[in-house]
């Protein structure tokens, strides 16, 4: 079997082998699909009506404001989602079995493939649901088959950028109880950004950062092809972004798993 | 072991240290294909770094090692696809069955599927799993789980087998049901790198044994070869007050003597005879002895001779002293004194 044939092979495995272990430690994924769910529900039901009115839109309530908050849930949905993924990294570093791994003739990078694959088609399956509650309550899209595509295909970009980087975080993690909280800043982004306010009713230091850092341009893009906004150079700065994130976290990933285990 | 017969495994000058630390300070080992080579040493003294070097796991500083005919430096994969390992700290998926896991090791030695559960099957049987194959790793026992983890290692049919102290911390018999493990496999043409800290285990199990010492090896040998190294055993002696020893020290002469105990050691290669003619001594000289205890040397001595310290670690037999019932001086577990 060539190489490439091999790599492909024990990477599938890997990824059977996470798919196995989320099925039987269902506790983290479900709780991680949920967060973004109730944060989806809290903000539409219990400050939708006040922050909608702050937009100061046409009908400036609700439900103007559930179309506004969809596309910042959906990127907390990744974020929350890679947090998994930093933790079962880490888990797996601490239990011995990557050890076994790495005296196999195996294709060295699987175990990262494996778990890069299983978390994004993790992260998919949250945005999937996030988007049907989001429909359930009342979101509404003008967005044609094109911009869905392009929308799809931003967001799993994006997820497999921040993947890898949760996939560094979690070898770079002294403990699995560390690696569940250095993504947590993450999940934060979303806030701290164009996900739930628009950035520029932020106070001026802190605007300026909401509206730089990586998650905005991805929610502006989003919000973009969805309901139709102004999306201007947000896509080429997203896409900038998820480049960059992405290469970072491959690269730092890669150093860290070659690192001799410390024992 | 014959001279022509194939090396499996053959370090020369191998280095490894972390910051100033030096971990292994050029140490040479050659492993016949075939047999079992013991590592043996205190904690600390580097065994489990030359397990990870010679396994591929971290790279040494220094050195040229070659494992089933690959070369460490230009073809670690090679070596990988011959070698198992089983480590110290148990190397299984918490989270899959027994089952899985073994499962999962057929997979990555790209077995075919039917050919993979075939050899899963075999093995549960095999170290007596069947019941737990079902079950999580989390809930077996330790021996269970370190029969697990040498079931997975042996799923791939390495040539060569790496066991990073597989015995540490088992019971009685669940280490028993481990050596036989090993035997069976070293019968079936395996061969075998063990690091171990006790003493009785590498006189069990090993054909040739090494003695590591702060990153050196300090002797190498055969058990037989490694005892010879020593002065020969004694017959320790033990009375019920200081006149008595008085007495038995003017007896046998050369004879050391520990006041605090009220102990007598006799210089003894430890046989029939010799035993025999202190016990007529003793008779002729009418001197009542509470304890009497054969002590013929053991890697313990050996380990002591040659570094100038006990080994800190002590049989894996964990036995007392010897009754004077039991004078057979063919006993195989003497008891152990590293006084001093």
């Amino acid at each position: 079997m060539s190489t490439l044939t091999l790599a492909a092979r024990d990477s599938r495995t890997m990824l059977r082998r996470n798919m196995r272990r989320w099925a039987r430690y269902p506790a983290m994924t479900v709780q991680l699909i949920a967060l973004p769910v109730i944060m989806l529900l809290m903000f539409a039901f219990v400050f939708g009506q006040t922050l909608g009115a702050g937009l100061g839109g046409p009908s400036a309530g609700r439900g103007d404001y559930i179309d506004y908050l969809v596309p910042g849930i959906i990127l907390m949905t990744v974020s929350a989602s890679i947090q998994g993924t930093a933790i079962s990294v880490a888990m797996d570093m601490h239990e011995g079995i990557i050890a076994r791994f790495r005296t196999m003739a195996i294709s060295r990078g699987a175990v990262l493939t494996g778990h890069v694959i299983g978390s994004f088609l993790q992260t998919l399956v949250g945005i999937a649901i996030v988007i049907g509650v989001a429909f359930l309550i009342g979101f509404r899209t003008n967005a044609n088959a094109a911009e869905w595509i392009a929308t799809i295909g931003l967001l799993c970009l994006f997820a497999i950028a921040l993947t890898w980087l949760a996939v560094a975080m979690g070898l770079q993690a002294k403990s699995v109880e560390t690696a569940s909280n250095t993504p947590t800043l993450l999940v934060l982004l979303p806030f701290l950004g164009s996900g739930f306010v628009p950035a520029d009713s932020m106070p001026a230091g802190l605007a300026w950062f909401a509206e730089y850092q990586p998650f905005s341009p991805v929610i502006e893009t989003v919000r973009g092809l969805l309901l139709g906004t102004e999306i201007g150079d947000n896509a080429v700065l997203a896409l900038a972004w998820t480049a960059v994130i992405g290469l970072l976290g491959y690269f730092w990933a890669l150093k860290l798993f070659r690192r001799p285990p410390v024992r | 072991m014959t001279p022509d017969q194939p090396t499996a495994i053959a370090a020369t000058g191998l280095r490894k240290s972390y910051g100033e630390q030096t971990v292994l300070d050029g140490i040479d080992i050659t492993v016949p294909e075939g047999t079992v080579f013991a590592l043996l040493g205190p904690n600390g003294a580097g065994k489990t770094t030359a397990v990870q070097i010679l396994s591929t796991l971290i790279e040494a500083d220094g050195g040229t090692v070659r494992v089933a005919g690959h070369d460490l430096a230009t073809d670690a994969d090679g070596i990988r696809g011959a070698i198992g390992v089983t480590g110290q700290f148990s190397a299984v998926d918490n989270l899959l069955t027994g089952e899985e896991n073994l499962l999962l090791m057929a997979d990555l030695n790209h077995l075919p599927r039917a050919e993979g559960r075939r050899r899963t099957a075999e093995l549960l049987e095999r170290f007596d799993l069947v019941d737990a194959a079902e079950k999580n790793p989390m809930t077996y026992s330790g021996g269970m789980r370190r029969k697990l983890d040498l079931a997975m290692t042996l799923v791939g049919d390495p040539k060569v087998i790496f066991l990073d102290e597989p015995t540490t911390g088992l019971d009685p018999r669940t280490r028993r049901i481990m050596w036989d493990a090993i035997r069976g496999l070293v019968a079936g043409g395996v061969t075998i790198f063990l690091t171990t800290q006790y003493l009785e285990e590498a006189d069990e199990l090993a054909d040739r044994i090494a003695l590591l010492d702060h990153g050196h090896i300090v002797a190498e040998g055969t058990s037989a070869e490694l005892k010879r190294l020593i002065p020969g055993g004694h017959i320790r002696l033990e009375f019920a007050d200081p006149d008595e020893l008085d007495q038995a020290a003017r007896t046998f002469a050369g004879s050391t003597r520990d006041d605090a105990a009220l102990a007598l050691q006799v210089p003894s290669d430890g046989d029939v005879n010799s035993l025999r003619a202190v016990l007529d001594h003793l008779d002729v000289a009418s001197i009542e002895v509470t304890n009497l205890t054969v002590h013929t040397p053991d890697l313990d001595d050996v380990f002591l001779a040659l570094t100038g310290r006990p080994t800190e670690v002590r049989s894996s037999a964990g036995a007392g002293h010897q009754s004077a019932e039991t004078t057979d001086t063919a006993a195989d577990s003497t008891t152990k004194e590293t006084v001093r």
